[in-house]
């Protein structure tokens, strides 16, 4: 009954004059606000979608929104190398998630379940380690590459798996911090009672702790997929010849070199590519905000 | 509470009880999937790391050799010993850790103190090969020889016909003595390790042809016996310097000037004249690339610019956005407005678009003559946002403003869904008035909650590599600065454009100090929000 009750007290609003400027002053300017907001917020969206539907493609034709709509510009891109960079951005986003939730589901195990010397140290050892930015460190890690390459070239300098290795390596610290507040509420009567029945620790983490932690093993390997995705210093001096290329590097390359002939190009791709990210980080979105608010930002 | 465990003899095993052990012996099952798995995985670990060990130690990195040793002899112990539980857990991202975040931490230290860059990119070994190469030219009476190309595993080579001996090399490995025939034409037709390219295709496949072209195959190890090249793909000549160098005087002597060339400590080989051969090696210069940034004006004053704005940048973008998305929250956190759902959800939309894409898409938007802002916006002025640094600083933060508003906005939503409803309630009844409460309750006690958060988004921003470098490269260029820096550069940026990683000449040496630099400011920050936030706590 209290969709009634709020529709009388609507109306009431709406019959007296007070009670309308009331609802004017408190809660009706919202609106107009809302949508002030919403265009600051979806401008740059719907020109974006405009412009990939725009068949001349061109930066200045793109202006005037959905003067043409045609789906040639996403045609063309079968054309250019836009598909092999969505394979390679899915591989190593996916590749680097992976690894990042099986070593930080791992790290955070063992530091929630295990009692050992130097437990303490290590966490806060991984604590300020995991301050430092990898990237600022992107020249020693040019220079490694060029010298791990001369030996496995398979993992120098252009190669995928250096820059997953990368990945991972930066992955360890706050991942693990993210999992470790996450384990510690599984409660550890859990794993005692499995002991006794005579289950190893291996069984343990396996078939009653991974199951039990999803959310954020879900949680980690979307934020990971998402720095992979981008990610532009590292991939940009790792991965060097355009079949390698991620998706950032490759479409930097279309706007900075032919920003007006590129420009529909440019927009298919990335409405494209936004599309699957808008909708897992919508229907994700309660989890994800439970994982910013644990400190991590926008990568 | 019956059944009571047999009690380990004192001394026995300490690190497991002895019910647990009798119970091994008898839950017997044979071997497990998990310890198969185990095994595959780490013969495949066994395999490529000796892999990696042997050819390691054939190119003489014997660092890299040492370390794979030691990592494998260790992942061997962890996984095969029943000791060190935690570490079967933790040392598959511990190397990782130790390998790509703080060897490389150490790693960016030494390059600081050195001069490695254009110029300064090797060894002195190579740089006196690297020397003698480009000195190198063929002499009237050298040698000629009937030759193959040979191929191993995608490496190519040169096979000669030396009198009756087949000697073999690569561009890495000094010509050889190897068993082989020699055919009527005198070229080696079999070489036993190594499959002979057919003439015809080192003739006719553009592929090999230019693989052979290129090749150079040193006759020893000493450079200055020159190395066997081939123009026509069916004889080899010695090519041999005209530089000649002496290891024992540490000089290089031009033959055909008779100019000699002294190593130096600065890491070249330069010539009493003062005129230096292009290449050099690099040697440690002590703290001269940090005393550069303070001694070369030029340099010096576009960084301390690059430094005001990086500050700038930083602090303007968490608080703008800050402040934009707590408005936003205040306003419409509020039962009575209908739709909040959908209307959250319009709101959060470029946060959930890619950061790069958006700094890309803005950088058309912004475009001066084509840009969608001039033209809707501006009524078509040409407001050039791009290429002027005061305009292409406001861009860039609006860019940023626009990337990150959404994510306070959803922190500061619940954050106020989390404050406590009776303080608001007796703060009304004391007469606060809607400004008091807010400065007085509200915005304590969500800075309580939030401070942490802003001081690592701060230090986010300061490094936020990838939407000043997508938005305008750093751009407009400052006129008369070094290494190509611009107005909106920040710390990380210029660092980049410094270092020469992507092309161009390069100084790994200063960008690395530079990084130092910030890595200590940015250790300056994380330790402010290390003491704020107290994660320490959570695991006293």
């Amino acid at each position: 009954m209290t969709v009634t009750a709020r529709g009388t007290g609507r109306d009431a609003a709406r019959t007296t004059p007070a009670k309308k400027r009331r609802w004017l002053a408190e809660v009706g300017w919202k609106y107009p606000v809302a949508a002030l907001i919403a265009f600051y917020a979806l401008f740059p969206l719907v020109y974006v979608l405009s412009a990939s539907l725009n068949p001349r493609g061109s930066l200045a034709s793109s202006n005037a929104l959905f003067s043409a709509v045609d789906i040639s510009n996403y045609a063309a891109l079968a054309g250019t190398s836009y598909w092999t960079w969505v394979g390679n951005t899915l591989f190593i986003g996916g590749v680097a998630s992976v690894g990042a939730v099986l070593m930080g589901a791992a790290g955070a195990y063992a530091f929630s379940r295990f009692r050992f010397s130097g437990r303490r140290a290590s966490l806060t050892g991984l604590l300020i380690v995991q301050m430092f930015p990898q990237a600022l460190a992107f020249v020693a890690i040019f220079l490694m590459l060029l010298t791990i390459g001369e030996v496995v070239p398979a993992l120098g300098i252009n190669s995928k798996l250096a820059l997953i290795c990368v990945y991972l390596g930066g992955a360890l610290g706050a991942n693990t911090f993210l999992m470790y507040g996450f384990f510690n509420t599984i409660p550890i009567e859990i794993d005692e009672s499995a002991k006794i029945d005579g289950a190893t620790h291996a069984q343990i983490f396996w078939r009653l702790i991974m199951p039990l932690v999803t959310p954020i093993l879900a949680v980690v390997a979307l934020l990971a997929f998402i720095a992979a995705f981008g990610d532009y210093i590292l991939a940009r001096i790792i991965l060097v010849s355009e079949d390698n290329w991620t998706l950032a590097v490759g479409m930097y390359q279309w706007v900075s070199n032919q920003l007006t002939s590129r420009w529909g190009l440019f927009a298919a791709g990335s409405v494209l590519a936004s599309i699957p990210v808008l909708a897992l980080f919508l229907s994700l979105q309660r989890y994800i905000v439970g994982g910013l608010t644990q400190g991590s930002v926008k990568g | 509470m019956s059944v009571t465990p047999p009690v380990a003899p004192p001394g026995a095993a300490p690190t497991a009880p002895a019910r647990l052990r009798e119970s091994h012996a008898r839950a017997w099952r044979g071997i497990g999937v998990g310890f198969l798995v185990k095994l595959v995985i780490m013969a495949v670990v066994n395999a490529f790391g000796i892999l990696t060990i042997l050819t390691a130690v054939g190119a003489d990195s014997w660092l890299l050799a040492s370390i794979t040793a030691v990592l494998l002899i260790v992942a061997d112990i962890v996984y095969f010993t029943r000791r060190a539980l935690p570490l079967k857990y933790l040392l598959p991202g511990l190397i990782f850790l130790f390998a790509f975040q703080v060897f490389i931490f150490g790693y960016t230290a030494y390059i600081a103190f050195t001069n490695y860059g254009t110029g300064h990119a090797g060894s002195q070994s190579q740089a006196v090969d690297a020397t003698l190469i480009q000195g190198e030219r063929r002499v009237d009476d050298s040698a000629t020889y009937p030759m193959a190309v040979v191929e191993r595993l995608g490496t190519y080579g040169l096979a000669i016909a030396d009198d009756d001996v087949v000697r073999v090399g690569t561009p890495d490995e000094p010509l050889t003595t190897v068993d082989g025939e020699i055919g009527a034409s005198g070229a080696p037709t079999e070489v036993s390790g190594w499959t002979v390219v057919p003439r015809a295709e080192v003739l006719t496949d553009p592929a090999v042809q230019q693989a052979a072209a290129a090749l150079r195959v040193p006759l020893s190890d000493d450079p200055n016996d020159g190395a066997l090249r081939t123009r026509d793909g069916s004889t080899a000549t010695v090519y041999t310097s005209t530089l000649v160098w002496d290891e024992q005087a540490q000089t290089i002597t031009d033959t055909t000037t008779g100019t000699v060339y002294t190593a130096t400590d600065r890491g070249t080989f330069t010539s009493a004249d003062g005129q230096s051969l292009p290449t050099g090696w690099y040697v440690n210069v002590g703290f001269e690339n940090f005393l550069r940034v303070f001694t070369d004006g030029a340099l010096l004053q576009p960084l301390l610019s690059v430094t005001g704005w990086t500050f700038a940048f930083a602090i303007l973008s968490v608080v703008i956005s800050f402040g934009l998305g707590l408005l936003f929250a205040m306003i419409f956190n509020d039962p009575r407005v209908r739709a909040r759902k959908f209307l959250r959800t319009l709101f959060i939309l470029p946060y959930a678009f890619p950061a790069f894409m958006s700094a890309l898409l803005f950088r058309g938007m912004f475009n001066s003559e084509f840009g969608v802002i001039n033209d809707v916006f501006f009524f078509g002025l040409p407001i050039n946002w791009l290429g002027d640094p005061v305009l292409a600083k406001l861009a860039v933060l609006w860019v940023n403003v626009w990337l990150s508003y959404p994510y306070w906005f959803l922190v500061c939503t619940g954050a106020l869904q989390a404050l406590p409803s009776d303080t608001l309630e007796a703060a009304q009844l004391d007469g606060a008035g809607r400004w008091r409460s807010f400065r007085s309750i509200v915005l304590p006690l969500l800075l309580v909650s939030t401070a942490p958060l802003a001081i690592s988004s701060f230090a986010f921003s300061f490094n936020n590599f990838t939407v000043i470098y997508m938005f305008n490269n750093g751009g407009p260029a400052i006129p008369g600065a070094p290494y190509a820096l611009g107005s909106t550069d920040i710390l990380i940026s210029a660092i980049y454009d410094i270092s020469g990683v992507s092309g161009g000449a390069a100084d790994y040496g200063l960008a690395s100090a530079l990084s130092i630099v910030v890595f200590v400011v940015v250790g300056a920050i994380s330790a402010l929000a290390f003491r704020q936030t107290r994660k320490l706590e959570e695991f006293a």
